[in-house]
C-alpha cells in the first residue's frame, strides 16, 4: 500500500529549547508602575489647567505619588537585571541604540526634575517654580513612557509587538492609570473635575480595547508568528481566561461605570471604575507581555 | 573580512558531535546550548524521514541583540563576529527578547548573556570553530565570505538552494543552510507533541538556571 508522505505533518522529536519566560512579573510591575508614575503627572497638568484653584492642594500628593511609582518601576527594572550591581554600566558603557539605555538615561532626568518640583512645593512653599516646571516634567514623562515600546519594538524576535500600536497603548495606560488615580486621591475636587478625570479614564479603555481587539482580529491575518502567539489567548489557550478577566476588569467594567457614573452623577461608581481600570491594566499588561515568549524561536 | 557559516544538511546526520564539541571548547554550563542539533520527524509511519538541523547564532549583519544591547556587551568585532563581553553585560536579557532565533542564554554561572561565537578564540589563533573539527563529514563549512575563492562563498555559488532562517526578520544572517526546507528553518512548520520526544522527562531550568 503507498502511504502518502504529509510533508506538514513535522514533529520535533529531539530538541532542548532555550527557557521560555524571560521577562516576567518583575516587568509587568515595570510597566505597570510607569503608567502610574507618569500617568499622574498627565492629569495633574490637565487639572492644574483646568481647575488652577480646586485643584491646587494636588501638587505635594501628586508628586509623592509620581516619584513612589517611579521608584517602584526603577526598582524592579533593577531587581530583574541577572547582574543588578552593574547597572552603573549603562551610564558609562552606553549604547545609544538601545531603547533601554535611552530610557535609562531620560527617567534619570525625569527623577531630577520630580524631585525639584518636591523640593519646590514642600519646602520653598514656590508653586510659580513648580508651575513652571511642570511643562518640562510633562515633556520628559512622553519619552519614558513611551520608551518600553520602544524596547518592545526592538524586541525583533517578539512579532506581536508591533511600535506604532505599543507607543499608543502605553500612552493610554499612563492616562488611564493617571486618570484612575486622580479620581482615588482627588476627593476635595469638583464633580466637574471628577467628570473630566472619568471621561479620560473610558476613553482610554475604549481606545486601548479597541487596539487590543483590532489585533485579535487582524494581527493573525498578517503574520504566521502573530497568528501562532494569539492562540495562547483563544479558544482554550493557556492565557485566554487571564486576557479576558484583565479586558473585562480593565477595560470594559470601567467603560460602562464611568457612563453610568455620568448619568447617575455617582462618584462611588467612578472610584470602583478606577480601582477595576488599575487592577486590571496589571493583568492586560501581564498577559501581553507573556504570550509572546511562548512560542518557540527555533 | 566577513565570517560566515554554512550547514550542508544533506550531509548531516544528526549525531549530534558539533554539539557536544561545542560544550567542551566553551564550557557551556549545564541547562545551556550554543549550539544545538534539531531533530525533526516527517511524514506518516511507515513513510517517515527524520531531519537534522544544527541551530546556532547567525552573527547577523543587523543583529537586533547587538542593537538593543545597553551597554555594548554584544559587539562586532573586525571579522564581522558578534561577540559578547561577559564582564560588561548587566544580564538585562534585552538580548534574548529580541534575538529572533534563541540563540542566546543566561549563564547560569556568571549570570550574564551567552551565545555562540563562532569560536572568536580560536578563530584569532588561526584555528577552525571546534564544531567543524568534530564533524565526520564535513557538513559544516565556515570561511570569509567577502573572499570569493573561500570554500564557503564558492559552496553558496554552487549551491542554489541555500537558506537562511526567518529572512523576513531582516537580520541579514551570516549563517547558511544547504537542503533546508521549511520543516529545519521555520519553527512554526513543526510541532512540540507531548510524549513524541526521544528524550523523556526533560527537565526545563527557567533563565538563568535557578528554581
Ligand atoms: S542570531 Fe541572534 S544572537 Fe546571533 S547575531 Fe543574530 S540576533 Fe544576535
Ligand atoms: S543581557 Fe547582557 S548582552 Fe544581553 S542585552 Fe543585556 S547587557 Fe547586553
Amino acid at each position: 500500500m503507498h502511504t502518502v508522505v504529509e510533508a506538514t505533518h513535522a514533529l520535533v522529536t529531539l530538541d532542548v529549547a532555550l527557557p521560555g519566560i524571560v521577562w516576567g512579573w518583575i516587568i509587568t510591575m515595570n510597566m505597570w508602575a510607569k503608567s502610574i508614575g507618569t500617568g499622574v503627572i498627565f492629569m495633574l497638568f490637565y487639572l492644574l489647567k483646568k481647575y488652577p484653584n480646586e485643584a491646587g492642594y494636588l501638587r505635594f500628593p501628586v508628586i509623592v505619588v509620581s516619584l513612589v511609582f517611579i521608584h517602584i518601576f526603577l526598582l524592579f527594572t533593577v531587581l530583574d537585571l541577572h547582574q543588578m550591581f552593574r547597572f552603573w554600566h549603562i551610564f558609562f558603557h552606553p549604547h545609544f541604540t538601545s531603547a533601554i539605555t535611552v530610557g535609562a538615561w531620560i527617567v534619570t532626568g525625569l527623577v531630577g526634575v520630580l524631585f525639584l518640583m518636591a523640593y519646590m512645593v514642600f519646602l520653598k512653599k514656590d508653586t510659580v517654580a513648580f508651575d513652571k516646571l511642570l511643562p518640562w516634567a510633562v515633556i520628559i514623562s512622553i519619552p519614558v513612557t513611551l520608551y518600553t515600546a520602544a524596547i518592545m519594538a526592538e524586541a525583533t524576535a517578539r512579532e506581536l509587538w508591533q511600535m506604532p500600536t505599543e507607543a499608543v497603548q502605553m500612552i493610554l495606560a499612563a492616562t488611564l492609570t493617571g486618570s484612575a488615580t486622580l479620581i482615588l486621591m482627588g476627593g476635595k475636587l469638583p464633580y466637574v473635575a471628577k467628570r473630566d478625570l472619568g471621561i479620560v479614564l473610558g476613553l482610554s479603555a475604549a481606545m486601548a480595547f479597541l487596539l487590543y481587539m483590532s489585533e485579535m482580529v487582524f494581527g493573525p491575518m498578517k503574520a504566521e508568528e502573530v497568528m501562532a502567539t494569539l492562540q495562547a489567548v483563544k479558544g482554550a489557550g493557556q492565557y485566554t481566561t487571564m486576557f479576558w478577566i484583565g479586558q473585562l476588569m480593565a477595560f470594559i467594567v470601567p467603560m460602562v461605570l464611568v457612563l453610568l457614573s455620568i448619568s447617575s452623577k455617582s462618584e462611588s461608581l467612578l472610584k470602583l471604575a478606577a480601582i477595576l481600570a488599575i487592577a486590571g491594566l496589571w493583568i492586560v499588561k501581564h498577559v501581553w507581555l507573556i504570550i509572546p515568549q511562548l512560542l518557540n524561536l527555533s | 573580512m566577513q565570517l560566515g557559516f554554512l550547514v550542508d544538511l544533506h550531509l548531516c546526520m544528526g549525531c549530534k558531535g558539533c554539539e557536544v564539541a561545542c560544550k567542551v571548547e566553551n564550557e557551556v554550563p549545564l541547562s545551556t546550548w550554543r549550539l544545538r542539533v534539531k531533530y525533526v520527524d516527517v511524514g506518516m509511519y511507515p513513510e517517515t524521514k527524520r531531519t537534522f538541523t544544527p541551530l546556532r547564532c547567525n552573527h547577523c549583519a543587523n543583529a537586533p541583540c547587538e542593537r538593543i544591547c545597553p551597554v555594548s556587551a554584544l559587539h562586532y568585532i573586525d571579522n564581522g563576529i558578534v561577540n559578547i563581553d561577559k564582564e560588561r553585560c548587566i544580564g538585562c536579557a534585552g538580548c534574548i527578547m529580541a534575538c529572533p532565533y534563541g540563540a542566546i542564554y543566561i549563564d547560569p554561572e556568571t549570570q550574564t548573556a551567552d551565545k555562540c561565537t563562532y569560536c572568536a578564540h580560536r578563530v584569532a589563533s588561526s584555528m577552525m570553530p571546534a564544531c567543524v573539527v568534530a564533524c565526520p563529514v564535513e557538513a559544516n563549512i565556515f570561511g570569509d565570505l567577502d573572499d570569493p575563492t573561500s570554500n564557503i562563498s564558492k559552496y553558496i555559488q554552487d549551491h542554489k538552494d541555500t537558506r537562511v532562517r526567518k529572512p523576513e526578520k531582516g537580520t541579514d544572517p551570516h549563517h547558511y543552510y544547504v537542503g533546508g526546507g521549511d520543516v529545519n528553518l521555520n519553527p512554526l512548520a513543526s510541532e512540540r507533541i507531548e510524549g513524541y520526544s526521544l528524550f523523556s522527562k526533560l527537565t526545563h531550568l527557567p533563565v538563568g538556571g535557578h528554581h
